[in-house]
């Protein structure tokens, strides 16, 4: 019986350690982004990384999540004889919802796990405690142009998805269903307002800081998890529990952000 | 005799979970002179070493640097204490996606105002120093485990650093290879006039270097002895390492010369 307890001790207070841990990792991180000197070049570099070489599965998945709603769409609408709202279902559901997520998640998944396994390996092989004895602020060199690129690709990225998703609404809902083109544009511009997309981009921003805030401090603390163990399975387990946790993040982050800006 | 210490280690206490590593070490280094740390595996070497860089925080005891306790200070001091070191890392701890050129020049980029022809002269100085020629564009994964110690060295010594801690800088190099960073050791601490502290299993050539041996033997520095002391002391442990190590009495004098 003690035993349960202290395991039951051992667990919260690790738990409570690690968001400790992570909470000064993120104030830290931001800190070192307004603290200059400011460098344009890792900055460009890490938003390759992130936005650049995530343009074709965005675009990708994008277009086929579009279609599958416009499907979808038009086969709800027509029970009701309401296929002219189309454009204005699939746009406001892109706009307000499945962009940002869909996206934040594909994200996750390509640069999210690079990002924590990179770091993990940088701290494995001391790569991290090189920098600290240069005096070199890791946050500074390694996190700072991270988030600056999270949070500057993620809006573009979820932009790229939402346009992409419209056009593959349209494709299906006019181009194969025969539905009304003009009745699928007027349609979204009569609903979608500032709101609508105010609400995505902060959804998007948020998504893009908590995909680096997770990964990258998953991968920074490596050595520090609970079920220790270093090298490549250290780094495997931990890049894999940073995509799950990042991903269910999103998900209710995703329901936070919502019911506070509607 | 110079016998200014630069850093002390007092009493300095660490468990990782159960396991007690150090039980209250002491230990001084010396400016200007080189201590090596030797000892069993798992026994805690590179631990000292993590303290003295302000990498571990120890359960109690201070460790002191120009008598300024490290684990008491604000981290623009740490930072500041840190200009002072080089760091030889057991593995080098290159930085992988770098080439060697950058990678020597990363202290001077990140932590001089150094235009970008005066960190090339220095980048090429240093790496002539350690005689690394024409691997500039190579990256670490490109070059060998001796070039890589020679490349990491190089990165340590960029700053001029007053304090150079070696971990086990010859660990899984051949005999030639071992030479050679040693003479690299040589020739830069001849230049530089830095102080250094070295851990290492490379027992007994490793005494060549030394002009101080500490024995870290059951979590405390058993001896900190010059390496003629080391070897007549009278400590059991201390003796018992030395026959383990050397076999019968050994004196730096009959060591073949490089």
């Amino acid at each position: 019986m003690l035993q349960f307890f202290e395991k039951l001790g051992g667990l919260t207070l690790y738990h409570v350690n690690q968001a400790g841990r992570m909470g000064m990792f993120l104030l830290s991180s931001l800190l070192c982004v307004f603290t200059p000197p400011y460098k344009i070049s890792p900055i460009i570099k890490q938003i390759h990384m992130i936005g650049a070489l995530s343009v074709f599965v965005i675009l990708f998945t994008g277009g086929f999540t579009g279609m599958v709603l416009g499907l979808q769409g038009h086969a709800t609408l027509s029970k009701f004889g309401a296929e002219g709202l189309l454009g204005s279902a699939v746009a406001l559901s892109l706009i307000r919802e499945l962009g940002p997520v869909l996206t934040a998640l594909m994200v996750t998944g390509r640069a999210g796990s690079a990002i924590c396994a990179e770091v993990g390996i940088m701290r494995i092989s001391e790569q991290i405690d090189a920098l600290d004895c240069m005096a070199i602020d890791p946050h500074k060199f390694i996190m700072a142009p991270k988030f600056v690129a999270g949070i500057i690709s993620m809006p573009l990225l979820t932009s790229l998805f939402d346009v992409m998703g419209i056009l593959g609404g349209y494709v299906v809902g006019v181009g194969l269903l025969k539905g009304n083109e003009g009745a699928y544009f007027a349609s979204m511009y009569d609903s979608v307002g500032f709101k609508d997309i105010y609400m995505g981009l902060m959804k998007s921003f948020t998504f893009g800081l908590l995909i680096i805030w997770i990964c990258s401090c998953k991968g920074f603390f490596v050595h520090m998890q609970r079920k220790a163990s270093f090298g490549a399975e250290g780094v495997s387990r931990v890049t894999t529990g940073a995509v799950v946790l990042t991903s269910v993040a999103i998900l209710v982050f995703d329901y936070f952000v919502t019911s506070i800006l509607l | 005799m110079n016998k200014v210490p630069i850093i002390q280690m007092v009493n300095v206490e660490k468990a990782f979970g159960t396991q007690k590593v150090l039980r209250g070490v002491n230990l001084t280094i010396l400016e200007g002179k080189t201590t090596v740390i030797v000892g069993g595996s798992g026994q805690g070497k590179s631990v000292i070493i993590k303290h003295m860089l302000g990498l571990v925080e120890p359960d109690s005891g201070e460790i002191l640097i120009n008598g300024k306790d490290i684990n008491r200070i604000s981290k623009k001091e740490l930072c500041d204490i840190r200009m002072q070191f080089g760091v030889l890392f057991q593995n080098a701890a290159l930085f992988d996606s770098m080439t060697v050129f950058d990678n020597v020049a990363l202290p001077l980029r990140e932590r001089t105002a150094l235009s970008e022809s005066e960190i090339a002269e220095i980048v090429n100085d240093k790496l002539a120093l350690m005689d690394v020629p024409g691997s500039n564009d190579k990256y670490p994964a490109q070059i060998s485990g001796g070039m890589k110690k020679r490349v990491g060295l190089a990165r340590a010594l960029a700053l001029n650093p007053k304090i150079v801690f070696f971990d086990e800088p010859t660990t899984g190099l051949d005999v030639a290879k071992s030479n050679e960073i040693y003479r690299v050791f040589f020739r830069s601490q001849a230049k530089l006039g830095y102080s250094s502290v070295i851990v290492s299993h490379d027992v007994p050539k490793i005494f060549k270097l030394a002009d101080y041996v500490a024995l870290l033997s059951e979590g405390v520095i058993q001896e900190n002895l010059t390496p003629e002391e080391f070897q007549m002391s009278t400590n059991p442990v201390v003796r018992d390492y030395v026959k383990a190590t050397m076999g019968t009495l050994y004196t730096s004098e009959n060591v073949e010369e490089e």
